[in-house]
C-alpha cells in the first residue's frame, strides 16, 4: 500500500428537493466545482472512480451509477457502485482510498448522490426502513427513528444520558450549520425548540432527526506524487476502518468492550456491551482506522470530528464508540461543552474552557446539512479537506467554521442500527 | 408498406404536478414470491402459539431469533421454545412511521428479554399508556388466531 491523498471536494447544496437536476446534473456540478479547484487535473488524467448511492428504491433507476459515469465523461474508464446503507459514503469513499493505495490508480474519483424527494417522507421512511430486516423488523412496525428511540432509551437506562443533553447537540449543529451554505436547515434553536417541536418516536423529536435530501457530492483521491504536482495543499489519508455487526439489533450480543489503546478492561467491570446502547462496529471501525494512523489518544491527537448524527443520539453514542470519553459519559462530554466550536454563541449555559475541546460537526453535521445517503459521507470528506486545507472560508464564503492549526480530522459514516460503520482519518501533508 | 399507419391514441392521461421542471406521478407495484427459507418453522410455529428461538449446537449460544446458523462460531442451530414471559429490555412509542404503518401511530415497539437466552426480541406491546412503559416491566406473548404468517402474529402485553 502506498500513501493516499486527497487532492479536491465537491458539494451540490443538500436541499428538501432539487426537482430541476436530476441524480446526475446534481453530480456534475460537485464534480465540476471539485475539478476547478485542481485546474492542473483533466479529465483524462482520471484513472476511474467509485459511484456511492444507497437506494435502488428511491432512484428508480437501477445501474445509476453507470449513468453518472457517461454524464460526466469518464467512459470509458474503470468504475463500480458501492452501497452499504447510511455509511455508503464512507465506504465509497475508502473503496477510493484502496483503488488509489494498491497502485491500481493514480486519480480516482468518488461520487455520491441521492434523490429521496421522489416520493413523500413517509414512503422515505418505509423505504430506509427496507434497510432492517424485511422478514422481522420491517413488518413489525419498521421505522428508523423507532430504532435508535430504543437505542436511546436503553443508554438513558444504563448511563443516565437526558433528553437535554441530546437537544444539546440539535442546537449545537444546526447553529453551526448557520456558516454553511451548503446545509439545508440551518438555525438557531434553543433547547426548549427541540424539546417542544412534534414527537417522532419517544424521545425523539423532529429536531433530534436528520431530514431527507436531494444532493451529491464528490471527493478526488490521488497518490502521491499526483497529489504533489497538482495540488498546493493536499490532505493525506492516514487511516481507515469499517467495522459491521448483526442487522438485527436484537441479535447483538451482550459481552465486553472492545478497547481503545488508551482505555483498561477495568473501566468497564460492569458493562455488558455492545447490547443495543453502543455500536461495536463504530468501535471496531475507530480501532482499525486510529492503528493505521498512529492514533493513541483520540481526544489529543485529532483536531475535529465530522461524524454521522442522524440522531442527536446517535452523536453521543458515537463520541463514546470513537473513545472522545468513555462509555457512558457521552451525554456529560456534550454539558462539559466539548463538543462546540470555539467562538460560536450557541445561547446555551456551557463552560467558556472546556477541559476537552474537540469540536465535532462543525458544518453541521446531517441533523442541519441533510442526509442525501450516498453523498453525506463524501460530505463529510470535502468539509474535513477544506478544514484541514484551511480553506473553509473561500469555499463556504464565511470562515467561522475554520478552526485555526486543523492539523487532522476524523469523519463517520454509519449505515442501519450500526450495521456498517467507516471511519477514515485526513490530515494535513 | 404503408406510410399511412398511426399508433391508435388513448384516453389515458398523465398526473403533472409541475411543468418548470416536468413533474408527473410515476406507479409502480410488485408482488414478489418470498419464501421464508430456513426461517419458515418460526412462522409455523407462530401460527401454533409457540415462540421458536435458536441455539447453537456447537457452543450452546441461545438466540430469541431465527438464524439458521451461530453468529458467535458458524454451527448450526437447532429449534427451541422460548419462555413466553419476558422483560421490556427497552422500547419507544412511534407517533410517526413508514407509510404502511402511519394508520397504526401511536404504536409502542420494544425488545423483550427473557431469562436464560441471550438476545432479544422486537415486537410491539399493547394495553399499556405510552407513559407508563417501563424498562424492566414484565410482559406476556400473545398470538393472533387468525396467523398472517408475519412477524406480527405474536405481540405482547403487560403481564
Amino acid at each position: 500500500m502506498r500513501p493516499v491523498y486527497m487532492i479536491s471536494g465537491g458539494i451540490t447544496k443538500f436541499a428538501k428537493a432539487h426537482p430541476e437536476m436530476d441524480f446526475r446534473l446534481m453530480v456534475k456540478e460537485a464534480f465540476d466545482y471539485a475539478m476547478n479547484d485542481v485546474p492542473g487535473l483533466s479529465r483524462e488524467m482520471i484513472d476511474g472512480s467509485i459511484c456511492s448511492y444507497f437506494s435502488d428504491h428511491f432512484t428508480r433507476q437501477l445501474k445509476a451509477g453507470a449513468m453518472v459515469q457517461d454524464y460526466l465523461g469518464l467512459c470509458p474508464k474503470p468504475s463500480k457502485r458501492v452501497e452499504g446503507g447510511g455509511a455508503t459514503g464512507g465506504l465509497g469513499l475508502q473503496a477510493a482510498w484502496e483503488a488509489v493505495a494498491s497502485g491500481r490508480m493514480e486519480v480516482c474519483v468518488a461520487f455520491g448522490f441521492e434523490t429521496m424527494s421522489r416520493v413523500n417522507t413517509w414512503k422515505g421512511n418505509e423505504f430506509i426502513a427496507q434497510a432492517s430486516d424485511t422478514n422481522f423488523d420491517y413488518p413489525v412496525g419498521g421505522f428508523y427513528t423507532g430504532y435508535y428511540a430504543m437505542m436511546v432509551r436503553r443508554h438513558m437506562h444504563e448511563f443516565g444520558t437526558t433528553v437535554e443533553q441530546m437537544a444539546k447537540v440539535s442546537v449545537k449543529n444546526h447553529r453551526n450549520a448557520v456558516h454553511n451554505p451548503y446545509a439545508q436547515s440551518p438555525g438557531k434553536l434553543t433547547i426548549a425548540d427541540v424539546r417542544s417541536s412534534p414527537m417522532v418516536a419517544t424521545p425523539l423529536t423532529i429536531l433530534d432527526c436528520c431530514q431527507m435530501s436531494d444532493g451529491a457530492a464528490v471527493a478526488i483521491l490521488a497518490s502521491e506524487e499526483i497529489a504533489g504536482k497538482l495540488c498546493r495543499k493536499p490532505v493525506r489519508i492516514s487511516g481507515i476502518g469499517c467495522g459491521t455487526d448483526a442487522m438485527r439489533m436484537a441479535d447483538r450480543p451482550h459481552g465486553k468492550v472492545i478497547l481503545l489503546p488508551h482505555e483498561s478492561e477495568a473501566d468497564y467491570k460492569d458493562l455488558r456491551y455492545p447490547g443495543v446502547h453502543s455500536f461495536r462496529g463504530g468501535r471496531t471501525a475507530a480501532k482499525l482506522a486510529y492503528r493505521m494512523a498512529g492514533i493513541l489518544h483520540p481526544v489529543e491527537d485529532l483536531d475535529f470530528i465530522e461524524l454521522h448524527d442522524a440522531y442527536t443520539s446517535s452523536e453521543i453514542q458515537t463520541y463514546e464508540d470513537l473513545g472522545l470519553c468513555r462509555y457512558g459519559e457521552g451525554g456529560r462530554f456534550v454539558d462539559n461543552g466539548s463538543p462546540f466550536m470555539p467562538g460560536v454563541d450557541y445561547g446555551l449555559d456551557l463552560p467558556e474552557r472546556p477541559a476537552i475541546s474537540i469540536p465535532v460537526n462543525p458544518s453541521g453535521g446531517l441533523l442541519a446539512c441533510g442526509h442525501p445517503v450516498g453523498a453525506t459521507g463524501l460530505m463529510q470528506a470535502a468539509f474535513a479537506f477544506w478544514q484541514l486545507q484551511g480553506t473553509t472560508g473561500k469555499h463556504l464564503g464565511d470562515d467561522t467554521l475554520q478552526l485555526k492549526g486543523a492539523k487532522r480530522g476524523l469523519i463517520h459514516s454509519h449505515a442501519g442500527t450500526g450495521t456498517y460503520i467507516t471511519v477514515t482519518i485526513l490530515e494535513k501533508a | 408498406m404503408s406510410q399511412n399507419i398511426k399508433l391508435p391514441e388513448t384516453e389515458e392521461g398523465t398526473i403533472l404536478f409541475n411543468v418548470d421542471p416536468i413533474i408527473i406521478k410515476q406507479h409502480y407495484e410488485i408482488d414478489y414470491l418470498h419464501s421464508y427459507a430456513q426461517d419458515s418453522p418460526f412462522f409455523a410455529g407462530l401460527a401454533k402459539g409457540k415462540l421458536l428461538g435458536s441455539r447453537c449446537t456447537g457452543c450452546g449460544y441461545t438466540y430469541a431469533t431465527p438464524r439458521g446458523h451461530c453468529m458467535e462460531c458458524g454451527e448450526k442451530t437447532d429449534w427451541f421454545e422460548l419462555p413466553q414471559n419476558g422483560r421490556v429490555h427497552t422500547f419507544t412509542t412511534c407517533h410517526f412511521g413508514g407509510e404502511a404503518f402511519l394508520k397504526e401511530t401511536p404504536f409502542t415497539l420494544v425488545l423483550v428479554e427473557f431469562d436464560g437466552v441471550e438476545t432479544l426480541f422486537l415486537s410491539r406491546l399493547i394495553g399499556v399508556e405510552a407513559d407508563n412503559v417501563q424498562i424492566g416491566m414484565p410482559v406476556r406473548a400473545r398470538f393472533l388466531r387468525n396467523s398472517k404468517f408475519m412477524a406480527t402474529d405474536v405481540y405482547f402485553v403487560p403481564e
